[in-house]
């Protein structure tokens, strides 16, 4: 064990310099690596550095632009189906709002926090993280708290499984109805593109590091 | 000694000779991948909360786990869709809208809804419950295998929320007063409870313990031993 032990600095601000694996606990020294290029973790192959020239700006447009869409997509028709003669619009809040009645009501607020509430309170979140940094400012006082929070609610936030609903519906009805695809259809597809644009752009480590420089 | 893997373009790190982060006597945050030493409870860094290895976490993830198999369950046998057509109300299960589809020739689409509601779920408590086993008892299976299956698991896990998507769309769309109308069952609240259920126990896994097993072996094999022999603290 002793030997083991030996090698690895004890002073605080040295440990500073090391990183490790959050999935296997492999112990790195860190390094500010070329932008473009990525360090894996050699045990588990975890992506542990990957930055971006230029991420951060990029990530503060993209966060923007996913708010606009949310907030478009809500307010525009989202599909129209027609069916001799009948037809019938819904809008994305209504298909979000399907489950009525009881307990069926907590499936509707399940479906809204996953397509509408998370996207945009992570779009805010991290505007609020990266806006100060990016712009050569000290971060704002709960960056940490947000981003942290921004990070934890990221598996919750299902935009991108919502359109792949919608073409399994789409594919359902098909057989029965004319489905017209309504402008907030469109919004929330630029919506799945821009979002996972944005998640892979951010180098967790660098957010973190550009956080403790204040 | 680990090596950092690389894609191109390279990028490498340098392994320490302690090959883990508790070998260090060290805790290793898992959501900023700061570390402290040992005994810290907060990230200094991130605030979030420091385990070196959770021994409670095993009994999270049974405790999820037991809770999804118990939500799993009626989502199968209770309806999933009423379709109310002019005079006749129909309710389907999954596995009944299935046959259904299969009958009526979407032999394609009845198997992709089997796979997505059906195999894929209980795939998933299987391994997580194999995941579970295998770290509190020896393991044939190499880490780096069970490690992909962890990875597997926590990917693939969200994506099971598809099938109440589908239903919301379905029930706000098909709503055509007389002609016809579909209303969710209580099987979709079900499903939506054994989905959030199932991502929390693979969340309350830690794949580090995964790797502590075979961390002597591998320290045994190829650590280096650190030049100079420092006198450890």
């Amino acid at each position: 064990m002793d030997r083991i032990v030996g090698g690895v600095p004890r002073d605080d601000r040295r440990l500073e310099t090391l990183i490790a694996c959050p999935e296997c606990d492999a112990l790195y020294r860190s390094a500010e690596i070329r932008p473009g290029s990525r360090a894996l973790c050699g045990r588990c192959h975890t992506v542990l550095i990957s930055p971006r020239r230029h991420a951060g700006m990029a990530i503060i447009s993209f966060a923007l632009a996913a708010t606009v869409l949310v907030m478009g997509a809500l307010w525009f028709p989202f599909l129209r189906i027609d069916i001799r003669g009948l037809s019938r619009e819904a809008t994305l809040w209504e298909v979000a709002t399907s489950f009525t009645g009881g307990p069926m009501l907590l499936v509707s607020f399940a479906v809204v926090a996953a397509i509408v509430l998370l996207p945009l309170a992570r779009a805010a979140l991290i505007l609020y993280t990266l806006v100060p940094v990016v712009f050569d400012r000290p971060p704002a006082r709960h960056a940490p708290a947000a981003f942290r929070l921004a990070e934890a609610m990221r598996p919750w936030s299902m935009a991108e499984i919502f359109a792949l609903g919608c073409a399994v519906s789409l594919v359902k009805i098909a057989d029965l109805a004319t489905v017209s695809l309504g402008p907030a259809f469109w919004m929330f597809a630029a919506l799945v593109v821009v979002t996972i644009a944005q998640d892979r752009l951010v180098c967790r480590w660098s957010v973190w590091k550009s956080l403790e420089r204040r | 000694m680990p090596v950092v893997g690389v894609e191109e373009p390279r990028a490498t790190l340098t392994p320490l000779a302690a090959l883990t982060a508790r070998e260090a006597g060290l805790v290793a945050c898992r959501r900023c991948t700061r570390v402290w030493p040992a005994g810290a409870t907060l990230c200094g860094r991130c605030g979030a909360r420091l385990v070196s290895r959770d021994p409670r976490s095993l009994s999270r993830v049974w405790a999820w786990w037991v809770a999804g198999l118990m939500a799993y369950i009626p989502s199968l046998v209770w309806p999933m869709l009423l379709t109310r057509t002019l005079f006749v109300t129909e309710e389907a299960t999954i596995v009944g809208g299935a046959i259904q589809l299969w009958i009526s020739g979407s032999a394609g689409v009845a198997l992709i809804v089997i796979v997505a509601s059906v195999g894929i779920p209980i795939a998933k408590f299987l391994a997580i419950a194999f995941l579970a086993l295998s770290v509190s008892r020896a393991s044939r299976v190499s880490a780096s295998l069970r490690m992909r299956l962890y990875e597997i698991v926590d990917y693939i896990g969200r994506w099971s929320m598809i099938d109440v998507f589908v239903v919301a769309i379905l029930v706000s769309l098909v709503q055509l007063n007389v002609v016809a109308s579909i209303n969710p069952g209580p099987a979709a609240l079900a499903f939506a409870l054994s989905v959030i259920f199932t991502m929390l126990s693979a969340q309350a896994f830690d794949p580090r313990l995964i790797w502590d097993g075979i961390e002597r072996e591998a320290l045994r094999e190829t650590a280096p031993r650190p030049s100079g022999g420092r006198p450890a603290a």
